[in-house]
């Protein structure tokens, strides 16, 4: 029933089509890019680059008043890597804690996290901003990770949860009448154990950190710790209609996470449907 | 969620006595024998997270949304003021009405369109991977650098204009981020375009799941293609449906990025959603009250929706 008939080409057609006219924003941002200030004004926009050129990557780089975007570049390597390490080890231990306790309080902290995701976020934020501006938390890499790693925890326990509960106990019994301790048996039997969803976790909420801007935008514009797209931002904001240079600033931003998504696409996918799906 | 999550946590504890094993970490374990594992030491870190990110500020929030505070100094209670200020009119109740349609057509588009190329990808097709790996690429990018891609196709002088042009249709031709009557659709196309992949990869997971000996059995009993997707189809990704609409309907309530890229709210707030609004009130106008309370009552509606949306679809899914 399954076989390529006509019908299958044609819809694989069609399909092609839909992918090209899907791409073609892609098109003109590299297109765009390439051509210089000239060239960027006066051609049209559909019209292929006829004399490509970096200039205007140069000027990206070299431009952003405050911040540049190699600035941002490390802002965000940094956070997100700090979110990222945070939320991995806390939610490991936390959710394998709440797997081998099984007593009414793991129940409690279960609904606690449970709760979480209706508490109203966006009410949250104002107070968080206010304390963390009282204790000087705002505009710096540690307090934008705290931030990151608290709102996004609930989600990471639960990614964890979903393997810390089928992990059969007959490895932890065996190391510990070896004599291992209790965090000895976490961190060499249940910890690479649980390495597929470290996957999931690092991935899922890597790129939300990574592509996150309200929460940059309000704690960080205006310091030295921007992160990336909140210095795109402010890039064009002060980049009027020089888009060569706006869409060269963009690609540069790309290039990262683009790399990581081409050559672990697989892991990219399925991380993110994964995270998406708790 | 939790249910399932309690079921596991009780299948997999251990029964019986187990030498209990004296001293661990420092300290002497008193209690029974599920107690070896682990303590609840570990959970403190969480707990001050949830503490301190999450209840804390979400309580002290509502509570400031009945006070006119303004970030600093001296704050009076103002009743339920605030509230009565979002829905005497003006621009939080375009705020709101934007909200709405935002967020109800991006649910319907991004679920039919991702649907529709599941269902053209699924199976045969052969360069699915490689237009699936496409499709999917958007959703990995930073919704706020790929916004301003599309503020330049929408430009006066901009793509889409001169396209309209090069096909003879000149007088379709408008600045549609700057005209209220297209900003809104304009803004919703970015929205679709940045998250339809990723929910294609939801459905075609779904899809994974629907047995093809029941498909050819069914369309060998002369079952059209309309009942093979309403019988044997549907039913399989009704999962699917339910998380991909749940999903895209916060998100859609959420929008914030999208419209500070490409309309910052304009033109005079023709584009203004709860998102922008509570951002300008509190963070440029300092008036944290009032954002307080616009947050809790956007906090409201999406709980509200999403349940009302789940119940929904329990219900279509039994009938």
């Amino acid at each position: 029933m399954f076989r390529y008939t006509k019908k299958t080409l044609f819809r694989e057609a069609l399909l092609i089509l839909v992918a090209f006219i899907f791409l073609l924003p892609f098109y003109f941002l590299i297109n765009l890019a390439l051509k210089n200030g000239s060239d960027a004004l006066t051609t049209s926009a559909m019209q292929l680059v006829t004399n490509p050129t970096l200039d205007a990557f140069g000027q990206a780089i070299q431009g952003g008043r405050q911040a540049t975007l190699m600035d941002g570049m490390l802002n965000s390597i940094i956070i997100t890597a700090g979110s990222v390490l945070v939320l991995v080890a806390v939610g490991s231990i936390s959710a394998y804690t709440l797997s081998r306790r099984t007593g009414k309080l793991s129940k409690a902290a279960l609904g606690l996290i449970l709760v979480t995701m209706v508490l109203p976020a966006q009410a949250a934020i104002i107070p968080i901003y206010v304390g963390m501006r009282n204790v000087g938390l705002v505009g710096t890499h540690a307090g934008t990770i705290i931030m990151y790693a608290g709102a996004l925890l609930p989600i990471s326990i639960f990614l964890y949860m979903g393997f810390t509960n089928g992990i059969a106990r007959d490895y932890e019994e065996a190391a510990q009448i070896d004599g291992a301790s209790r965090f000895t048996v976490f961190r060499k039997i249940i910890f690479p154990l649980l390495s597929p969803a470290t996957g999931t976790v690092a991935i899922f909420t890597g790129l939300i950190v990574w592509n996150d801007f309200f929460t940059g935008l309000i704690f960080l514009n205006g310091s030295d710790a921007v992160t990336l797209p909140v210095v795109i931002y402010n890039f064009v904001g002060e980049s009027v209609s020089e888009w060569n240079v706006i869409f060269a600033a963009i690609i540069i931003s790309m290039i990262p996470i683009m790399a990581f998504f081409l050559f672990a696409q697989k892991q990219f996918i399925q991380g993110f449907t994964g995270g998406v799906k708790s | 969620m939790t249910a399932q999550l309690e079921q596991k946590a009780e299948g997999a504890r251990v029964t019986g006595r187990q030498p209990r094993s004296s001293k661990q970490n420092g300290r002497k374990d008193h209690r029974g024998t599920e107690r070896r594992f682990a303590t609840w030491w570990w959970f403190t870190p969480a707990l001050l997270a949830l503490v301190l990110i999450h209840y804390a500020p979400s309580a002290i929030g509502a509570f400031f949304a009945f006070t006119n505070w303004k970030g600093l100094g001296k704050w009076q209670f103002v009743g339920w003021d605030n509230f009565a200020a979002i829905a005497e009119g003006g621009p939080t109740t375009t705020a709101l009405i934007n909200t709405f349609i935002i967020g109800i057509s991006f649910v319907v588009l991004t679920n039919v369109l991702g649907l529709l190329l599941a269902l053209g990808l699924n199976r045969t097709v052969k360069s699915r991977n490689v237009i699936r790996t496409l499709i999917f690429a958007p959703v990995v990018l930073s919704s706020l650098a790929t916004s301003y891609i599309w503020k330049f196709i929408f430009e006066q002088d901009g793509p889409l204009n001169e396209f309209l042009a090069s096909i003879g249709l000149e007088s379709l031709q408008r600045t549609w981020l700057g005209d209220p009557s297209t900003v809104l659709p304009a803004i919703i196309i970015v929205m679709v375009w940045q998250n339809v992949g990723l929910v294609m990869v939801m459905y075609l997971a779904g899809l994974a799941t629907v047995s093809p000996e029941l498909e050819e059995a069914a369309s060998l009993d002369g079952a059209s293609l309309w009942q093979r997707f309403n019988y044997v189809v549907l039913p399989a990704i009704m999962p699917s449906v339910v998380i991909a609409m749940t999903l895209m309907l916060i998100n859609g309530l959420r929008v914030f990025d999208q419209i500070q890229a490409l309309t910052g709210g304009g033109p005079y707030g023709a584009s203004e959603t709860l998102a922008v609004t509570i951002y300008k009130e509190t963070f440029v106008m300092g008036r944290f009250g009032f954002g307080a309370a616009l947050a809790l009552v956007m906090s409201v509606i999406i709980i509200i929706l999403t349940v009302a949306q789940r119940l929904l679809l329990r219900t279509n899914s039994k009938g």
